[in-house]
């Protein structure tokens, strides 16, 4: 009995080792998303910013040799990009939804192009820890391959949760962001903490990008990301503005995204291309039956345009 | 420009810059992405004046040119709408794609369905219809969502983009494939008299033309139709709306089916005018391009024409930049984006420009108001 033979079982594994797998980049940039948000901005661009990292993790990987210096450059160009979409949405009259998407665009139009001589080679990959080998079943030994870098995104997301709840940072965050008025009156600098927020935010996303091309799927091409960028900011809502529901959020949305791969494991190919439609078809339907049309959704801060 | 707005301008220079006043954040904005692009260019040691020079020379250089460029106008005239329609009552839609994808297969569906002997005069309508129907109940439940659930229509519209794609793929590689198409899966090919041919002198299809009226038809009914000005009211304060009885709700609803029926027929003209089925090269992004056209025509219908042709340009612009000067094909996507965020960074502009218009309309004014005066002793 040292193989798992049912195809539920197998099915079951495929998405526990998926959820681990494919979520971190989620996790990643719901945290971001969830800290940009919390000083009432939204960044749109988180998706062209985790294509960036993305690109710049790998070749940073690739001309360093090192994986890690790889995930540090791709933070950096993510805090780069970040801090952009921080200075310019605090000019008079710009809209951070519409800025939002031209990051997204310019983001992902940057990589592509930046990104070209990167595709042939092969970039050193981070290496994950073993926490399976006790097990005699392949497939559970598989799905225990846990990066770092999950566990790293894991005591983010604890770590942001205390922090946003109990340090003086995090207070100044959440006040700037629910209601600025009474920031202002306090004396706090608005227009820095919502600066400085969006470019860390920024850095997460970075960093999730090179989860992306460091880890899992494990290159790059032009490909690489199909909108997990975008779906992070759902995602946020659903977990409404806690870095600990971004965690388990993220987990599911990790399961969604290994379905189809999953049912291919177990012979079910037809409808390829719709099973991996269900982590949109599951962003659509959590918004869905989360919001309401009479009143704001529970959570949200206050100064949010995303949902007003 | 601090100091313009203190100095007192005279009456005839005043007039001058008022009716030069509203360009300058879009003027502003091209300089700062040309700027932006040259340097991008010099930093990698690549000529980024003659870069510029082959764009304009790939847009608008040659015969050859111009069509390419009009070819990828045509479309991006009815994408664009797909986002300024619905901008009118203030929603933010970004997913033209979508709508574009399934509007082009509905059409190629249909066509399977007509019998042969249909005469064209028939049947490219009813293809149109089609392509318009799809693309319109798609978009149309992004706004239904957004005003009966409050589901935010930008992230809704894409992640319905996202899924289109996936419905339009898993269609194309699986039940609707011909199986003839090996190595590139495509619907049926649609029959000859359904395809739809090129304008009178010209070898660029009707799409274009019916482009340019559409956005014609568009403008009449923002500018000069009662419903449009219900929207306009909308868009702009939608409290305000509802207060004095406007029908909110039914307005935001037709500009969303009005823009995603754009886009839809944009897929109809790929179809029937350019591919001839249904396969993946209608996912040519179009739809994300046209979101940029619709911002840089401020949402004005009319703009979106000749902004579609500077977009349309850029595109057609990039094999000759990839061939000339060994450029990867993205660089075209790297000017776009920098020419978005310019366009909005600029903005910014506004306020002190409100201002300044402010003193050179009083400085206008006082002019001939002086001369009667001096007229009447």
């Amino acid at each position: 009995m040292s193989d798992v033979q049912s195809p539920i079982a197998v099915l079951l594994l495929s998405l526990l080792a998926g959820a681990i797998r494919v979520s971190t980049p989620y996790l990643f940039v719901s945290l971001g998303e969830c800290l940009t948000e919390k000083g009432g901005r939204v960044n749109l661009g988180l998706e062209g910013i985790l294509v960036s990292g993305a690109m710049s993790g790998y070749a940073g990987a690739y001309l360093t040799g090192s994986p890690w210096a790889g995930v540090l450059i791709a933070g950096g160009i993510g805090l780069l990009l970040g801090c952009i979409h921080g200075l310019i949405c605090s000019l008079p009259r710009v809209s951070d939804i519409a800025f939002g998407i031209a990051l997204m665009l310019f983001g992902t139009g940057l990589a592509f192009y930046l990104g070209k001589p990167f595709i042939a080679p092969q970039a050193p990959m981070l290496v994950s820890i073993d926490l399976g080998a006790w097990s005699a079943s392949p497939q559970l030994h598989n799905a225990l391959q846990v990066n770092p870098l999950f566990v790293i995104g894991v005591v983010l997301a604890l770590a942001l949760q205390w922090g946003l709840r109990s340090t003086r940072w995090g207070m100044t965050l959440r006040l700037v962001g629910e209601n600025a008025e009474s920031a202002r009156a306090m004396g706090y600098p608005i227009t820095r903490v919502r600066i400085a927020a969006t470019a860390a935010g920024g850095f997460f996303a970075g960093v999730g990008g090179a989860y992306l091309s460091l880890v899992y799927p494990g290159s790059w091409n032009e490909g690489l990301s199909s909108g997990q960028g975008l779906m992070a900011v759902a995602l946020v809502i659903f977990a409404r503005w806690q870095p600990l529901r971004c965690l388990w959020a993220a987990l599911l949305f990790g399961a969604a995204g290994a379905l189809g791969p999953a049912l291919q494991a177990i012979g079910v190919t037809s409808g390829y291309y719709l099973f991996n439609a269900a982590p949109y078809v599951l962003t659509l339907a959590i918004m869905i039956v989360n919001c309401r049309q009479d009143r704001t959704l529970a959570g949200a801060p206050g100064e949010l345009s995303l949902t007003r | 420009m601090g100091a313009h707005a203190r100095s007192p301008a005279q009456p005839g220079t005043a007039r001058v810059l008022l009716a030069v006043l509203p360009a300058l954040p879009t003027l502003a904005a091209v300089a700062g992405t040309l700027l932006l692009f040259s340097l991008f260019l010099l930093v990698q040691g690549q000529p980024a004046g003659e870069a510029l020079m082959l764009i304009a020379q790939g847009a608008f250089g040659s015969t050859f040119a111009w069509q390419n460029t009009l070819m990828r106008a045509a479309p991006l005239m009815l994408t664009a709408l797909c986002v300024a329609l619905p901008a009118r009552v203030g929603l933010i839609v970004i997913g033209g794609e979508g709508a574009l994808a399934l509007g082009g297969l509905a059409a190629a569906m249909l066509a399977q369905r007509l019998p042969d002997t249909m005469p064209w005069f028939l049947a490219t309508p009813a293809l149109a219809v089609a392509a318009m129907v799809t693309g319109g109940v798609w978009i149309g439940a992004v706004g239904a969502l957004r005003q009966w659930r409050g589901v935010n229509e930008t992230i809704s519209s894409l992640l319905m983009a996202y899924i289109a794609i996936a419905l339009f793929k898993f269609l194309v590689e699986g039940p609707l494939r011909d199986p003839a198409s090996l190595n590139k899966p495509s619907t049926p090919t649609l029959p000859e008299p359904f395809m739809i041919g090129a304008l009178p002198g010209l070898d660029v299809h009707w799409g274009l033309f019916w482009g340019v009226l559409v956005c014609i038809a568009a403008w009449v009914f923002v500018s000069h139709s009662t419903q449009g000005f219900a929207m306009r009211v909308t868009g702009g304060n939608p409290r305000a709306a509802r207060l004095v009885g406007l029908p909110v709700n039914s307005l935001a609803l037709t500009a969303c089916v009005l823009g995603g029926a754009a886009a839809g027929l944009a897929g109809m003209f790929e179809v029937a005018a350019v591919q001839g089925s249904a396969n993946a090269a209608l996912l040519a992004g179009y739809g994300y391009a046209g979101i940029l056209v619709a911002f840089a025509a401020r949402q004005h219908p009319l703009a979106i024409v000749a902004c579609a042709l500077m977009i349309g340009g850029i595109e057609a612009s990039g094999s000759l930049l990839q061939r000339r000067l060994d450029l990867p094909d993205a660089t075209t996507l790297v000017l776009q984006g920098l020419l978005f965020a310019n366009l909005l960074a600029w903005e910014a502009l506004g306020k002190p420009l409100a201002s300044w218009r402010v003193s050179l309309q009083g400085a206008a004014q006082s002019a001939p108001a002086h001369q009667m005066e001096q007229s009447h002793v």
